[in-house]
Formats: structure tokens, C-alpha cells, sequence
């Protein structure tokens, strides 16, 4: 079932890359969607509402901007593609394929993010131009463990909308769901609140769901904010091995009730 | 005469939208329980915001309940009435079926805005209106006709500079076809509108008052609710409203003269 090599991954990546390049415009207007965390650290610095929470104003503005760049690499959007494709009968000469058409959202994702990476670049170095105190470089092996869970952060992502794109399979309209999972990942995820700020009675329950791991975790380690980073991969490894087999077996059930529409 | 055909056509786009829309009846279920945590998420929000502090520029968080309970109610008729239609214009140029639409014998603004409705935005409507209520208790306004005139008119404004922002951005896809994220663009600057303008700094403060006028849309109607907004200010919403509904419009008229059709 996922029977993949290098060849064919560098061949998708290529492949994706290209086709993602012709739409650079369209992903420039993706990156600038995504700047929500300054608007929301505008109205925390001006507030001052920081002070409850011990955090400076450069240390926030560094969370916030981490937050911007973790959710520009961990965007997920399989379910909206995957809705289309499966509406439109696109699905059923993928299927005859030997690979598994998720590896080829997959490495649309990964090309995207690829070609989305110089517009964050511009987007960042516009910030630090704002705010120049802020500009902090991170030592070498915080930022690839940022790194490293960002990338954790966008699988959990990936596997929980491939999970919700198999929906389709069923009801033909999986988008919906994931609208509705889209409003957790919003407000807990670290967005736009940092997690420890959260009041008690969420926070004592917050960090068993997937959701701080999503944004918050990885944006404290690229910020250097205190976080606990073993008992932060414990999580996201344990989330998407929980996550692995639901969507292996959802896919082969709904593989098996395809029904080939448009065809 | 014109009006009551365009009443009746619009009838009969609300019948055939809803009944292709309660096909899919779950969705429309978990779009009311989205549209339901989505509002507890955002009143969430403000309570983290209002955890040390009693005022956020300016506005103590009864107040800022309202600018919620405007941000949810245009959010809905954003939902309803704006998103399935307007994102619509996206795909009639792609595939270039804008030709059909152009050749009924019916104005293609009417037929492009109006066509589609999705119901789900209704219970968001509700729950916007129904957080005003709450919020005409808790912050003991009194309620007189002038006052709910004054409401009704800016929030009609409000509604036409909405719907003017998202027409005139829908309108550049006539230009560059994909531009269905220049409206995820705008939904995230709109996002703006559920805190008050106040709140930012002074450059934001200018920026949203001036190239996005989100101040416009929630900020004043949630003044003119708790009775502290300027003459001037309301004047000037209905002004700002005025212009943005000529201007989307004469720019779409402007838009078709480039329209090559698809493939063609």
C-alpha cells in the first residue's frame, strides 16, 4: 500500500514543485493570510496584557512571529483537494496508480511550502524593519528541533484532514468537518494566545489534546520560550502514531466503498 | 415592474439554493456546531484578553460582547449570502460559464451576488442577535425608536461596505482568475473586526480605518448600540457606504469590457 522510493518521492517533489511555482501569486496571498499572530500581538503589546503573564514584549513579539512561521509550514489543506478531486471522479485514475495518492498531496504540500518559503522570508524581514528590537537568532539545535516539530506539527495536521478527506468516501462533503475541527485548532493551537496564558481550568487538560502542539510548542522552541521540549515530541510522536493506523484503516475502507463518481 | 421581477427571481434562487443545499443535511448540522464553537472560541478569547485587565482600549468586556455580537451577525450574512456566491465569480471565469450569465436577460451583478444561499450562516445570524439582546441587559441600554433606527442603519451600512469589499476583490478575478485567496486575504484582515479598533496602535488604528474600513463595519455600529458614537461618525459610515457600493459596481461594469471568456 505504500510502497514508495526515492525516485518516485524527488519525481512528486519535482513534479509539484513546478506546478507550484506557475501559482506563485496565489501562494503570496496564502503567506499574507497568515498574519493574523501580528494583528493579535498588536493588541497584546498595546494592552499590555503580557505583564499577567510574564512574558516581554520582545519575547511575545518573538512568539508571535514564531507562531506565523510554524503555521506557514504546517498549513494543511489535503481535505479541500482531495473533496474536489473525489466530487469530480479525479480520484479514480489515481487509485489505478502503485502509490497511494496521499503521497501525492503530500509532496504537493511539501512544494508548496518550498515555494511559500521566501515570501515568510520577506514577510519576517518586513517585521524586524517594524520591530527591530525583536530580531533574535537561534542557536543551532533549538532551531532544528524547531524545525523538527514544525514538521511533526504539519504531519499530526496532515493525517487528522487525511483522516477527515476519506469522510469523503462517504459523504461526498468531508470539508465541513474539517471547518468544524478548524475552530479548536484556532484558539487552543497557540495562535492567537499563547497556550500559558490560557487560564487554569483549560490549560490542566489543554496539553493532553493535539492541539498546543500544533503551533504553540514548536513556536516557543524557535522563540527560545520556556517549554518543555522531551514531554513536547513525546506528544506529537504519540499523536501521530495514534493517528498512523486510523488513517490507514479509514483509507481502505474507503477505498472499498469508492463508488467512482463521474464515471 | 423591475423590482417585482427581480423579487421573484430572487424567490426562486432562495428556493432552488436551499433545496440543493438540505441535500447534504449533515453539513449543514456541523456548520451550525462550527458557527456555534466558533463563537465560544472567540468569547474564549476575550476572557483571556479581560483576565488582568478590565479594559481593552477602552472597552470593558460587556462592551466588547457587543462588537462580537456585530462581528458574529456579519459574519453569518458573510457566510450566507457573500462567501458561496462571490467565490462562485472564481470558477464562472475559469471554466468561462460567465458567458451564460451574461447573456440572461438580467443584471449580472443581481444574478452573481444573489444566486446561491447557504443556510447555515442563518443560525450564526441568530446567535449574533441573540448575544445583542443579552448585551442590550447587561449593559442597560435603553431602547427607543430613534435608537433602533440609528442600529439599523449602520449595520445596513455596514453590510453594503462588506459586501463591497468582497465584490470589488471577487471582481479582480476577471484580471488574474485565481484570486479566491485575495478573499482569504480580506477574511483574515475581517478577522480584525471582532476586537475594537481602539485596541491596536496607531498605525493599525489608520490602516483599518482607511484601506480596509473594518473600523467601519463593527467598531461604529457597536458604538452607535452603546449610544457613544459621534454624529460625524455615523455620517460618515453612511458616506463610506455610499461610495463603496458605486464603486464596486461601476468596477464591475469596468471588469466585463476586459472579459475574454474562456478558451475562446
Amino acid at each position: 500500500m505504500f510502497n514508495l522510493n526515492k525516485n518516485k518521492l524527488i519525481t512528486l517533489l519535482k513534479v509539484q514543485y513546478s506546478n507550484m511555482l506557475e501559482y506563485r501569486v496565489e501562494i503570496a496571498l496564502w503567506a499574507i493570510s497568515g498574519i493574523i499572530p501580528f494583528f493579535m500581538l498588536n493588541i497584546w503589546t498595546n494592552n499590555n496584557l503580557n505583564e499577567s503573564i510574564n512574558l516581554s514584549n520582545v519575547m511575545l513579539s518573538r512568539y508571535f512571529l514564531s507562531a506565523f512561521f510554524v503555521r506557514q509550514f504546517s498549513v494543511v489543506w489535503v481535505v479541500f483537494t482531495f473533496e474536489e478531486d473525489a466530487l469530480l471522479g479525479k480520484i479514480s485514475p489515481y487509485l489505478i496508480q502503485p502509490l497511494n495518492p496521499f503521497f501525492r498531496y503530500f509532496a504537493q504540500h511539501i512544494a508548496e511550502q518550498i515555494t511559500r518559503f521566501p515570501f515568510a522570508i520577506i514577510i519576517a524581514l518586513i517585521f524586524f524593519l517594524i520591530n527591530p528590537e525583536s530580531i533574535w537568532i537561534p542557536n543551532l539545535s533549538l532551531f532544528l528541533l524547531a524545525c523538527f516539530s514544525t514538521f511533526f506539527s504539519f504531519l499530526i495536521q496532515f493525517l487528522i484532514q487525511s483522516i477527515i478527506a476519506c469522510f469523503c468516501f462517504w459523504t461526498e462533503k468531508a470539508s465541513s468537518i474539517e471547518r468544524l475541527l478548524f475552530i479548536p485548532t484556532l484558539f487552543l493551537s497557540g495562535l492567537l494566545a499563547p497556550v500559558i496564558s490560557f487560564p487554569e481550568h483549560v490549560k490542566s487538560w489543554i496539553y493532553l489534546t493535539p492541539f498546543p502542539y500544533l503551533i504553540d510548542f514548536p513556536a516557543n522552541i524557535l522563540s527560545g520560550n520556556n517549554t518543555n521540549i522531551i514531554s513536547g515530541f513525546f506528544m506529537q510522536i504519540f499523536w501521530i502514531s495514534v493517528l498512523f493506523p486510523i488513517f490507514k484503516r479509514t483509507w481502505s475502507l474507503g477505498t472499498k466503498k469508492y463508488t467512482a463518481m463521474g464515471s | 415592474m423591475k423590482i417585482k421581477k427581480y423579487i421573484k427571481i430572487y424567490s426562486l434562487f432562495l428556493s432552488t439554493s436551499i433545496a440543493s443545499e438540505l441535500e447534504y443535511k449533515t453539513n449543514v448540522i456541523i456548520d451550525f456546531i462550527t458557527a456555534i464553537l466558533s463563537l465560544v472560541g472567540s468569547v474564549f478569547l476575550l476572557t483571556i484578553f479581560f483576565q488582568n485587565t478590565d479594559n481593552i482600549g477602552g472597552w470593558n468586556f460587556e462592551q466588547a460582547l457587543i462588537i462580537q455580537g456585530i462581528y458574529t451577525i456579519l459574519n453569518g450574512i458573510t457566510n450566507t449570502w457573500f462567501n458561496p456566491n462571490l467565490t462562485e465569480i472564481v470558477k464562472h471565469i475559469r471554466e468561462g460559464t460567465l458567458d451564460f450569465v451574461l447573456l440572461k436577460p438580467l443584471d449580472s451583478q443581481f444574478f452573481i451576488s444573489l444566486n446561491k444561499i447557504a443556510p447555515s450562516g442563518f443560525l450564526e445570524i441568530i446567535l449574533g442577535f441573540a448575544l445583542l439582546f443579552y448585551c442590550i441587559g447587561i449593559n442597560q441600554i435603553n431602547i427607543n425608536l430613534s435608537f433602533l433606527l440609528l442600529c439599523l442603519t449602520t449595520l445596513c451600512c455596514s453590510i453594503v461596505i462588506l459586501y463591497s469589499l468582497w465584490f470589488l476583490i471577487s471582481t479582480t478575478t476577471i484580471w488574474f482568475v485565481k484570486t479566491w485567496n485575495a478573499t482569504e486575504v480580506l477574511r483574515s484582515f475581517l478577522y480584525i473586526g471582532r476586537f475594537p479598533l481602539n485596541s491596536f496602535s496607531f498605525s493599525l488604528r489608520i490602516f483599518f480605518s482607511i484601506f480596509v474600513p473594518i473600523a467601519f463595519i463593527t467598531t461604529i455600529p457597536s458604538e452607535v448600540f452603546l449610544g457613544i458614537a459621534l454624529l460625524w461618525e455615523i455620517l460618515l459610515e453612511i458616506i463610506v457606504a455610499v461610495i463603496f457600493f458605486l464603486v464596486s459596481r461601476r468596477f464591475w461594469l469596468f471588469a466585463l469590457k476586459y472579459y475574454t471568456s474562456a478558451s475562446s
